[in-house]
């Protein structure tokens, strides 16, 4: 596999432990084969000497002169607007959503876990109408059946499950078509009511 | 300085003879008590104060000063801080295991007030000690709920069932079976009826209630934040 990021000078790493876990820096200079001086001025860390063991390679690339200060590396920080740009990325998203799960409460855990049942119920009764359709109509429609089922399945994926759980509303399914039935068993009743009225599929966050 | 008069009445009195002096009042040594059944005379003259009916052989040693030794009624009774009124708790042990229920109150022995509401998952008042259960940070506002007074450790005892004072049935006694009084039907009543509302107001916390805890695989105790 050829690598395709490259520790230099300016690139913005993660460092994944340590005392400054979970924060970003930008490579100043490297030191020897095992360290680099590091500088983080906008996430917090002081400018000192680093393992490479403990950074983890971003996508981002800082353009400064090797050694420069620290003014010139905040500089060029926020003229990239790296902290956005992170915050933006996927990498980045999956490590929040990570830490959210880690602190659900018990009442939050259960929360998610109905949200899950539901839209798991939701989509079970998709493919099972799309099979039957597709069945009774021979199979040359199964090729298209099975293309708009993944489309449903992908556009019903809730990217931050825990947002949905916290809010107590947890109500913003995506539902294709009117003729839904939620089932109103055990799942909780207030859920299939507003996930019936709905008409048009609702957009998820 | 005292009037003649007054000086007159105090010599008055006759001092009081060595005799009277000695003479005390007498404490009555016996009484008589009334004995029932015919024949047998109305009445017994029985001692007050009997003699020792036994003497030990030897002299028992004075026992050394101890400290800080109370009777358990007399203990300090902590409460984790993590418990507090109306909190969700968890029960870890006894029939109710794994039900998520809600502390009222911690009681004179220091064991936790609990109470499911019955009608979401069948636990009643009930005692639990604060040790073998878990408290979750979930919390109902329960600040107008008033517990009757009349919930303590007393009425929350076990009976236990009468001794057999016949020979002839040891095995059938009275109070086998544990029967639920009126009392506390009227009690868990009262106390629902002012919990259930409030749980009603949090949305899905009532079917949260009536879940049960379980582990499953990868969930880890020690990771799981409560």
């Amino acid at each position: 596999m050829v690598f395709k990021c490259y520790m230099e000078i300016g690139r913005v790493a993660y460092i994944s432990f340590g005392l400054h876990a979970g924060k970003l820096v930008a490579i100043v200079d490297v030191i020897d084969q095992n360290r680099a001086l590091v500088d983080g001025p906008c996430s917090g860390v002081r400018r000192q000497a680093m393992p490479f063991k403990c950074m983890q390679l971003t996508d981002f690339v800082l353009k400064f002169p090797h050694s420069a200060r620290q003014k010139y590396v905040r500089a060029a920080w926020e003229k990239e607007k790296i902290n956005t740009k992170w915050k933006a990325t996927r990498c980045a998203k999956k490590i929040e959503a990570r830490e959210r799960k880690a602190t659900m409460t018990d009442f939050d855990r259960y929360k998610v876990m109905k949200a899950k049942k539901m839209r798991n119920r939701i989509i079970k009764h998709e493919v099972k109408k799309l099979q039957k359709a597709s069945t009774q109509k021979g199979s040359p429609k199964k090729g298209a059946a099975q293309k708009a089922l993944d489309a449903k399945v992908s556009a019903k994926k809730i990217p931050s499950k825990k947002a949905e759980g916290q809010k107590a509303a947890p109500a913003q399914k995506g539902q294709k078509g009117s003729g839904q039935k939620a089932p109103a068993k055990k799942g909780p009743a207030q859920k299939a009511a507003p996930a019936q009225k709905a008409a048009a599929p609702k957009a998820k966050k | 300085m005292y009037s003649r008069r007054a000086m007159y009445k105090r010599k008055y009195a006759a001092p009081k003879t060595r005799i009277e002096r000695k003479k005390k009042e007498k404490v009555p040594a016996t009484i008589s008590k009334p004995v029932g059944g015919d024949k047998n005379g109305g009445t017994r003259v029985v001692k007050i104060h009997k003699m020792p009916q036994y003497y030990p052989t030897e002299d028992v040693p004075r026992k050394l000063l101890s400290h800080g030794k109370k009777p358990f009624s007399q203990h300090v009774r902590r409460l984790r801080a993590s418990i507090k009124p109306s909190t969700v708790l968890i029960m870890l042990t006894g029939h109710h295991r794994g039900k998520r229920v809600v502390f009222l109150k911690q009681l004179a022995s220091g064991l936790l007030l609990v109470t499911g509401p019955l009608t979401i998952n069948r636990v009643p008042l009930r005692r639990t000690h604060q040790k073998f259960v878990i408290a979750t940070s979930t919390r109902i506002n329960l600040s107008g709920v008033k517990t009757p007074n009349h919930l303590t450790d007393a009425y929350f005892k076990k009976k236990r069932l009468r001794k057999p004072r016949h020979q002839g049935e040891i095995f059938d006694t009275e109070k086998e079976k544990y029967e639920i009084t009126e009392q506390r039907k009227a009690d868990q009543k009262t106390v629902d009826s002012q919990i259930l509302p409030q749980i009603k107001k949090i949305p899905q916390l009532r079917g949260h209630l009536r879940s049960v805890f379980s582990l499953s695989n990868g969930v880890y105790p020690h990771k799981l934040v409560f």
